[in-house]
């Protein structure tokens, strides 16, 4: 990462952004590069984070797209702080695709995910910060004639020696320097941003009053929409399709079959007319590869495997024989099979993206979470050299892991749907919420069986955990790097690297094999396997007669960093939720802690019975421990809306398939969370000076097993989700 | 057709039962109205016609020619801005999409009730869907959009 680029170059990528007087970045090895637009040398690898145009306009390049998480503050947190000036002075631009520049340093490629954003941004950020401060200082330090060491910026002003100027009267001569190859940070006690809870989000504004633009608000000229007749069972094809009943349709202006063969395109003026003529386009379709079994077939199938013996052994411990034996001798054995259903994301913005013609190739219009993926798709369809493509990050509305997927799905149709059609005219891709629940990419269904040993004393002497699902990255690109001896690490994860410590843990692994398509879901395996573990400490901890929490704690005794953090979040959560207070009647608790992403999360839920014995989830106690925390508020509120997220999906959510079709078609019958289905939630930060973690998914994987728990103290245990048709009611 | 919308007049020409949803955002470009379901389960879409929140999605447009009509970009009453200024202070928005359609029903309910109780907001808030689930910052914000109404009254 450390390529010169030749000065023709930088500004070739200046002018594709904005001409900016002074740019300056970090690689990721710490290499610095400053260059002007009127001077100055190029001499190693850029990473433009900074810019400051010669109006003394600060911008901040951010480099991972803002769904929701935070990253459109975050980042421009760590660079105001560092370049001493107020957050609401710099203004925010998403960067272009540039994987030289704006590689995820955890992925190697330009992409959002894994609650990743802050735990790779914040050193490099802050860097990039602090180098731009000091090149402004130095250079007012030689204008004044004096050392930099007299001289402070802040609020946009250089001060010092008797003396003050606002900043962008030193941007020139600052451009024109050699950059600190290791800037000096400021020191945790002196900040002023970092960790501050009064931090406003730089999207409210636009967010509030209507103005701001997501993908699918793009409205190009001449534009024309493109919608997509799919088949109705995953990995049907294409025998015969008849649009001419769609000649009626106001607006309409054709369809064709994609050469995939698997869909077919319906092109038109506008998105309502579009909708219209898809309906009147008839289609053939050959099912003889497609999944066409029932939800109830799948479902055995999923629990047959995990009775039989598994495939691949994800967790040895005393083997699968010593394991069964220990069990089967155990004083006592607690026992139990899960099933966690299919799950569609469902972001409110429906999937949709632009794909506009350019003088020598396009510009992709997008809420782009995967953006070297994306990029090198278009280039792949598109047949169109890398440097021909620009791509234009929009906000996205939510995500959850559905904007990015292995294949680039949606922006592979668009770039279809552009390919069949003349090039001249923009298409926009759009997607109706009935595509959206139908059009896979699914949470992959899960099937666990655990049987737990405790001895005479009741103290745990074996584990046995089998469990079966469609693997998410085994067949992709992604396989080397997350399948190993067969198990692929998104199936098992929170399970075989569980921080408790269990004497003889066995867990074995069998793939589903379905045309179902699946992918990462808030959490990824976690959204699982956290489910499962919790929900089956919580019985563990009754039939050996201890308290759910005491229990926990006896298993998290340990010295290692790891069980010391999940101990700690599990004390602060059970404390503030007056853990060992007395319930009013009606109500019961129910508690589950979880390290995923780097981050240690505890929750306490609390909920009432009514006299019909309808369940309400009336507060939710939760502490997070996420290493250093940036910006508290926006912390708070991806926790919120995790527990959100995953009380939601285990309350009522699932994908279901009649004959290979998906049952689910809107939000009527993929209920979601409603705002009376939840009560406050309370989320405490854990002090740390650790290096910050992620926060997007990890406030979900406790908040379904500790909803379970909850039930179960009061009610039956479930096992089976979603919750509604497994013998729940909620109020 | 003519319509009034955000006290415009416009015309504009729309196929025979185009909801009022497309016609504002493919039509006249007003895209702070969002799609969301199509089916008026979500709440994303909803804007005021005469002064109530209606789900735009499925009204067909022909049916609101005399109608006032107002989008998230011309919200200007005194529960809209105060909605506004309380969903700022309490950092609401997460992905934002929903957020349109959040602040036309909490400034239809501070219009009609300006101070509910808890129990009301839930219910009237009930058909706007957040997937990010900032319901919890709605309900205060809401509760504050009506104190900062009542200040605003002393």
């Amino acid at each position: 990462m450390t390529t010169t680029l030749s000065r023709r170059d930088f500004l070739q990528t200046a002018s594709a952004t904005v001409a900016a007087a002074l740019v300056i970045g970090y690689s990721p090895r710490g290499a610095l590069a400053a260059a002007s637009a009127t001077g100055g040398d190029l001499t190693t690898n850029l990473t433009p984070f900074v810019k400051i145009d010669t109006a003394g306009q600060i911008t901040v390049l951010v480099k991972h797209f803002e769904m929701g998480q935070g990253t459109s503050t975050g980042l421009p947190t760590l660079i105001a702080e560092e370049l001493g000036v107020d957050l609401s002075e710099v203004a925010v631009e998403f960067a272009p695709s540039d994987v030289t520049r704006y590689a995820n340093l955890l992925f190697g490629a330009q992409g959002t995910g894994g609650s990743t954003s802050m735990a790779n941004s914040f050193m490099q950020y802050r860097k990039a910060g602090a180098a731009a401060r000091e090149m402004l200082l130095a250079a007012a330090a030689r204008a004044w004639n004096v050392a930099p060491s007299e001289l402070a910026l802040s609020n946009g002003m250089i001060s010092g020696a008797g003396r003050e100027a606002p900043l962008v009267d030193f941007v020139a001569a600052a451009a024109a320097m050699e950059a600190p190859a290791e800037p000096v940070l400021r020191s945790p006690e002196t900040f002023r941003l970092i960790g501050n809870p009064n931090t406003s989000r730089r999207d409210n504004a636009p967010k509030i009053n209507g103005s701001a633009r997501f993908a699918m608000d793009v409205q190009l000229e001449d534009q024309v929409v493109a919608v997509i007749k799919r088949s109705p069972r995953f990995g049907g094809t294409v025998v015969a399709m008849d649009s001419s009943a769609a000649g009626t349709v106001p607006g309409f202006e054709g369809a064709v079959t994609l050469p995939t063969g698997n869909a077919v395109v319906v092109y038109a003026r506008n998105t309502w007319a579009a909708m219209q003529a898809r309906k009147a386009v008839a289609v053939e379709w050959d099912f003889a590869e497609a999944e066409s079994r029932g939800s109830d077939e799948i479902e055995s199938a999923l629990l047959a495997a995990v009775n039989a013996p598994p495939a691949f052994i994800a967790k040895e411990g005393p083997g699968l024989e010593e394991t069964t034996r220990r069990v089967d001798q155990a004083a006592q054995t607690v026992e139990a099979e899960f099933f966690l259903p299919w799950l569609c994301h469902a972001p409110m913005e429906p999937l949709t993206c632009t794909i506009e013609p350019t003088a020598n190739g396009v510009r992709l219009h997008d809420g782009c979470q995967f953006t070297t993926g994306a990029h090198q798709a278009l280039a792949a369809v598109l047949e169109l050299p890398m440097e021909n493509i620009e791509i234009n990050t929009l906000y996205a509305g939510g995500s959850f892991g559905r904007r990015a997927t292995m294949t680039a799905d949606y922006i592979v149709e668009a770039a279809l749907a552009f390919a069949m059609s003349d090039r001249s005219r923009p298409v926009k891709l759009v997607w109706s919420r009935e595509d959206d629940l139908a059009g896979g990419a699914y949470r992959p269904a899960f099937a666990h069986k655990v049987r737990v040993g405790l001895g005479a004393d009741g103290g745990m002497v074996a584990w046995d955990h089998r469990i079966v699902g469609k693997p998410i990255f085994k067949g992709t690109a992604f396989e080397q790097a997350f399948v190993h001896n067969g198990v692929d690490h998104s199936s098992v994860e929170g399970v075989s690297d569980t921080l408790y410590g269990i004497p003889g843990q066995f867990v074995g692994l069998t793939d589903f094999k379905s045309a179902i398509t699946v992918n990462w879901w808030r959490s990824v395996g976690h959204s699982h396997t956290a489910f499962v573990m919790e929900s089956m400490m919580d019985m563990a901890a009754k039939a050996a007669g201890h308290d759910p929490v005491a229990w926990r704690l006896s298993h998290l005794a340990g010295d290692s960093k790891d069980q010391r953090r999940l101990a700690g979040v599990l004390r602060l959560a059970a404390s503030r939720s007056g853990w060992d207070s007395p319930l009013e009647s009606g109500r019961s608790r129910g508690v589950a802690a979880h390290k995923s992403f780097g981050t240690y999360v505890a929750q306490v839920v609390e909920i009432s019975r009514d006299a019909a014995d309808a369940v309400k989830v009336e507060r939710v106690t939760c502490a997070v421990d996420c290493g250093v925390a940036v910006n508290p508020d926006i912390i708070k509120a991806q926790i919120e809306g995790g527990i959100g997220y995953g009380i939601g999906h285990v309350m009522r959510n699932e994908v279901t398939f009649d004959n290979g079709v998906v049952t689910q078609s809107n939000f009527p019958n993929y209920a979601p969370l409603r705002i009376a289905d939840i009560g406050a939630i309370d989320v405490q930060i854990v002090d740390s000076s650790e290096p910050p973690s992620g926060v997007g998914e990890p406030g979900v994987p406790p908040a379904g097993p500790a909803l379970a728990n909850a039930i179960a103290a009061g009610g039956p245990r479930v096992t089976r989700l979603p919750m509604v048709n497994n013998g729940v009611r909620f109020a | 057709m003519r319509f009034r919308i955000n006290g415009r007049q416009v015309e504009v020409e729309v196929a025979q039962g185009t909801p009022l949803l497309w016609v504002l955002r493919d039509e006249l470009k007003l895209t702070g109205t969002k799609y969301g379901c199509g089916v008026a389960s979500c709440g994303a879409c909803t804007v005021h016609v005469n002064g109530t929140p209606v789900r735009s999605c499925v009204m067909p447009a022909e049916s609101l020619a005399d109608a006032e009509i107002t989008t998230i970009e011309g919200l200007d009453s005194k529960a809209g801005r105060a909605v506004q200024q309380a969903w700022a202070e309490h950092n609401v928005v997460q992905c934002g999409y929903c957020q349109s359609g959040q602040v036309m029903s909490a400034a239809g309910l501070l219009g009609a009730n300006s101070s509910p109780g808890v129990d009301e907001i839930e219910a009237y808030m009930a058909g706007n869907v957040c997937r990010c689930a900032t319901y919890q910052r709605i309900r205060r914000a809401v509760a504050r959009a009506a104190e900062i109404l009542e200040e605003e009254n002393q």
